[in-house]
């Protein structure tokens, strides 16, 4: 493995601009990544907009009426593409907008906005109707806000804009414009209490695909905690206003929630503690952890006999796919840090050594945890693209990859493996079930017989 | 037939997307073309995310990534950053830019960035072509056709007269694409088709990494396309105004015939008249084949065909196509839908609708939610249309017959192949089995509840009790 050699020196680099968001660990350079800036055109990042990062937090509210104020493009790349779950109404599942025309452009859109709210409320009756705004809004200037209180008025339900023009930003400031509702929503009502439940805890960055929340939610109650608020998977508007009862927040999309946790902190003086159930080592962590935040001897107790029993369950079973994975590499690229950072320790527990990572929107100090936990001669690189992906998983002979749906093609043109890390999934993949389902799909891409038939591009020939 | 064209402030579950989803297919479908979307992040990579689902291939596509600063002070220094790196990372032929809501309405002249960037820059032949597509300003149709349009007004060239002739498709699949190519040659055909992404978009595996994969309609074709002896193209319901052939008409005098999608007897039939005559070719006894099986099959599954009562939505040339492929097998339409764009469809159809026993109800602008009703309302058992209609299945138990771009929840949306006589006929039994499958699950159940009253009072009756 090539340990000392420099970004600048990296073939793979096309742009001069991008050489600062890559580099090798063990090289020189190591400390200055760049990260968390504007993305450069004609770069091909993989990230999205400022309405996807807030629609992404706010989509797996159920009862909610989602309304994108815009041309109808947002709305339809947007149509039920996730998997979260509810355990109620359905209604979030659907995709309304005002699809804007070119004269609602010109002479405006609030009146069709006005109509949209009073049409839809009608029809669906919802809790809440959320109004995003999209790049057009902010350029013709309607005053969502102004046309959200009135038809909130006008028809007795909450109607809240959530100011997410895609162009002020990148996902992250979508996080953000979310996390903003969120604080308003839950804000204490008149005889509404602060921290109200000493032993209840709040889940932050947990969107419930595949029933996670679920899941998470079993673990809790066999250990005597109880679960108040989830931001936001199968939440309803409903459930927000109680969000400053628990006693303290476990934040897992940090990317996300992060901010909402710091604000609560700042105005309820709830604590809030980084967590993650990616991976069977980070999941037996946070049980721990939530434990002794409580600091309940009878939690305590009930943590350790959880554990021990999930563990006792998917051993034997891991065991079983760590000899077939070890000695296997792989590459990452995720959205957020957390996630990056969780897969570093689930991949070691498989036997599997990374050898790109890399994320969309990882901050300053996650990036520099990646770099204690992965080997000398590691890429990590911060809002790659295609090229640079693709050049450095045949460089460093990768066998799988781990990303989001964009990311697919990339690792099968070259004859790699792929694991689907996003929200589109239809299993788990946090928890002890999770480690195994993900375990289970390691094996299933890199262990497929297809392999032995297809050349690997770039690298040597599989089995 | 009724039209119902009703103001509509919100769309629920639409099934159309935007214009510059429409322009990425024509790019595609030229040689060495990198495509640069010019607005915020968001739009390259959801289209992208879409695509890479329909076509299971790497879709890569930059952005210009417009954040507030060029909103306010405009695009220039984007876009020519992104031309400048796109063409350091893939070095293309062509440089596609497609413009968004976001850019066209700060007012961005992006055809004048561009010739500013080519003076500018020692860029060899470098060309790029940039199209006007805001999403507000039509659907994924109109931008399929409208960039089609000026790729040809910026690269044909005046050429000399050459016998070939010009094939413009609509926007069909790859697997369609190789199929009028096969039909071509067949019958000795000398042509261009245009836009060509049939190995762009349904890629085989190679032995080595591309980054701009081979493929597309090769530029010295396009330059000589306007001495072309005639030009076809697939669009009966496109407007003049965005259509290539009549670019190629209006500009170099290549006479035009516009002919349907090629799906359904008469279609192709109408599609290998107006070959042979432009041509003087002769429609081969292979050809003569296939649309005596596709005469036999039609024999074959009529009966069950009868039976079914289609719901068609989509972009409107392939709904015009789907819903004379119905008509022609028995298949009574009860809703036929546009999410926009779907004005010509009413007056097309008309004639086509006569020998109809009900009305047909033609939408030029719908959403699922409006499928979802009038389904339940006239009986509809069979939906023709994309992915997005699983919400039909799953809502409303009305069975999906997967056709037209996104196809995200099964494999195989780019090598579905329904055009010409052989096309036609795996396209029809794609309708005609979800029928039967339909009826065999439903069945059973049915003419119980509907006859059976308890006949057998005196016996204890467990129903389905083996399952």
């Amino acid at each position: 493995m090539k340990t000392n050699r420099l970004p600048q020196e990296a073939p793979k680099i096309f742009i001069e601009e991008r050489k600062r968001s890559v580099l090798v660990k063990g090289g020189d350079n190591a400390a200055a990544l760049n990260c968390d800036e504007d993305s450069l055109a004609g770069s091909v990042s993989q990230r999205a907009c400022v309405y996807c990062g807030a629609r992404v937090v706010l989509n797996p509210i159920t009862d909610a009426v989602h309304l994108v104020h815009g041309p109808v493009g947002c709305a339809s790349f947007t149509m039920d593409i996730r998997g979260s779950l509810s355990s109620g109404t359905e209604l979030y599942r659907n995709s309304f907008s005002t699809d804007l025309s070119e004269e609602d452009v010109i002479f405006g859109g609030e009146k069709k906005l006005a109509a949209a709210i009073d049409l839809l409320v009608a029809r669906h009756h919802p809790k809440v109707v959320f109004v995003y705004s999209t790049c057009i809004i902010g350029v013709i200037g309607d005053d969502l806000q102004a046309v959200c209180k009135a038809a909130s008025q006008r028809n007795n339900v909450d109607v809240i804009a959530v100011e997410s023009s895609g162009f002020m930003g990148n996902k992250a400031a979508g996080y953000r414009a979310a996390c903003n509702v969120l604080l308003k929503a839950m804000e204490p009502q008149d005889g509404s209490l602060v921290k109200s439940k000493p032993k209840a805890i709040n889940f932050f960055g947990e969107f419930n695909v595949a029933g996670e929340r679920w899941i998470v939610h079993n673990y809790l109650e066999q250990m005597g905690v109880e679960l108040n608020v989830v931001l936001t998977g199968d939440a309803r508007y409903e459930d927000l206003k109680r969000t400053t009862h628990a006693a303290l927040n476990i934040v897992q999309c940090a990317g996300s929630m992060n901010y909402l946790a710091n604000k609560m902190q700042e105005l309820y003086d709830i604590p809030f503690i980084q967590i993650s159930f990616v991976g069977v080592g980070d999941t037996v962590d946070t049980l721990r952890k939530i434990a002794e935040a409580l600091a309940d001897p009878d939690i305590t107790a009930k943590t350790e006999a959880l554990i021990e029993r999930e563990l006792a369950g998917i051993t034997p079973a891991l065991e079983q796919y760590r000899k077939r994975l070890t000695g296997k590499k792989a590459a990452v690229y995720v959205g957020g840090g957390f996630k990056a950072i969780s897969l570093i320790r689930q991949f070691k527990e498989l036997g599997i050594e990374i050898v790109v990572i890399g994320t969309q929107t990882g901050m300053k100090e996650e990036y520099q945890r990646m770099a204690t936990l992965v080997n000398d001669g590691t890429v990590i690189l911060d809002d790659t693209n295609p090229a640079e992906l693709t050049g450095f998983m045949m460089e460093l002979q990768a066998d799988l990859l781990v990303g989001g749906t964009k990311e697919r093609g990339i690792a099968y043109k070259i004859g790699r493996g792929f694991i689907d890390h996003n929200h589109a999934r239809q299993h788990a993949l946090i928890g002890f079930e999770g480690a195994i389902n993900f375990a289970k799909e390691v094996a299933d891409t890199i262990c497929s017989p297809v392999w032995k038939y297809i050349p690997q591009i770039g690298g040597e020939k599989h089995g | 037939m009724a039209d119902k064209t009703v103001y509509r402030s919100a769309t629920e579950n639409p099934f159309h997307i935007c214009m510059p989803l429409g322009g990425i297919m024509p790019f595609k479908g030229i040689e060495g073309c990198m495509i640069l979307v010019h607005g915020a992040q968001g739009c390259s990579t959801y289209m992208r995310r879409l695509l890479t689902e329909h076509y299971s291939e790497s879709l890569e596509i930059g952005s210009t990534c417009l954040n507030e600063k060029g909103t306010i002070y405009g695009g220039e220094k984007n876009l020519k950053q992104g031309l400048e790196n796109i063409r350091k990372v893939y070095n293309p032929k062509v440089i596609g830019v497609l413009t968004t809501c976001l850019s066209e309405t700060i007012g961005d002249d992006v055809e004048r960035f561009a010739e500013e960037y080519l003076a500018d820059n020692d860029c060899g032949d470098l060309k790029i072509v940039t199209v006007p597509t805001p999403g507000y300003g039509g659907t994924q149709a109109e931008g399929f056709y409208v960039t089609a349009r000026r790729i040809l007004a910026k690269l044909t060239q005046p050429a000399p007269k050459h016998e070939k002739i010009n094939l413009i498709v609509s926007h069909i699949t790859p697997a369609d694409i190789r199929e009028i190519k096969r039909i071509l040659d067949l019958m000795e055909v000398a042509y261009t088709l245009f836009p060509d992404y049939e190995e762009t978009l349904d890629g085989m595996y190679r032995d080595e990494y591309y980054k701009i994969v081979p493929g597309g309609t090769a530029l010295a074709e396009i330059e000589k396309m306007s001495g072309a002896a005639a030009t076809i193209e697939m669009g009966l319901t496109v407007d003049p105004e965005h259509s290539p052939g009549q670019l190629l008409l209006d500009q170099y005098e290549v006479p035009l015939h516009r002919v349907p999608i090629p799906v359904g007897i008469e279609n192709c039939d109408q599609f290998f008249r107006v070959v042979a005559k432009v041509t003087g070719k002769k429609i081969p006894e292979q050809i003569d084949k296939e649309r005596r099986r596709l005469l036999d099959a039609m024999i074959d599954s009529h009966k069950y065909n009868a039976e079914g009562r289609s719901a068609i939505y989509g972009e409107p040339e392939m709904v015009y196509a789907t819903t004379k492929l119905c008509l022609e097998n028995g298949i009574q339409p009860v809703v036929v839908a546009c999410g926009r764009g779907g004005n010509k469809l009413t007056a097309l159809l008309a004639a086509e609708m006569e020998d109809c026993l009900e009305d047909v109800l033609v939408l030029s602008e719908s959403d699922l939610a409006d499928i979802r009703g009038i389904s339940a309302m006239k009986n509809a058992n069979v939906a023709i249309g994309h992915s997005k209609g699983h919400y039909l299945t799953e809502k409303a138990g009305l069975p999906l017959v997967r056709m037209g771009l996104p196809i995200i929840d099964r494999v195989g949306g780019q090598r579905l192949l329904s055009v010409g006589y052989d096309g036609t006929i795996q396209f029809l039994d794609r309708i005609t089995n979800t029928l039967l499958e339909n009826k065999q699950r439903t069945y059973r159940t049915q003419m119980y509840e509907k006859y059976y009253k308890g006949q057998r009072k005196n016996i204890t009756l467990v129903k389905n009790s083996a399952n």
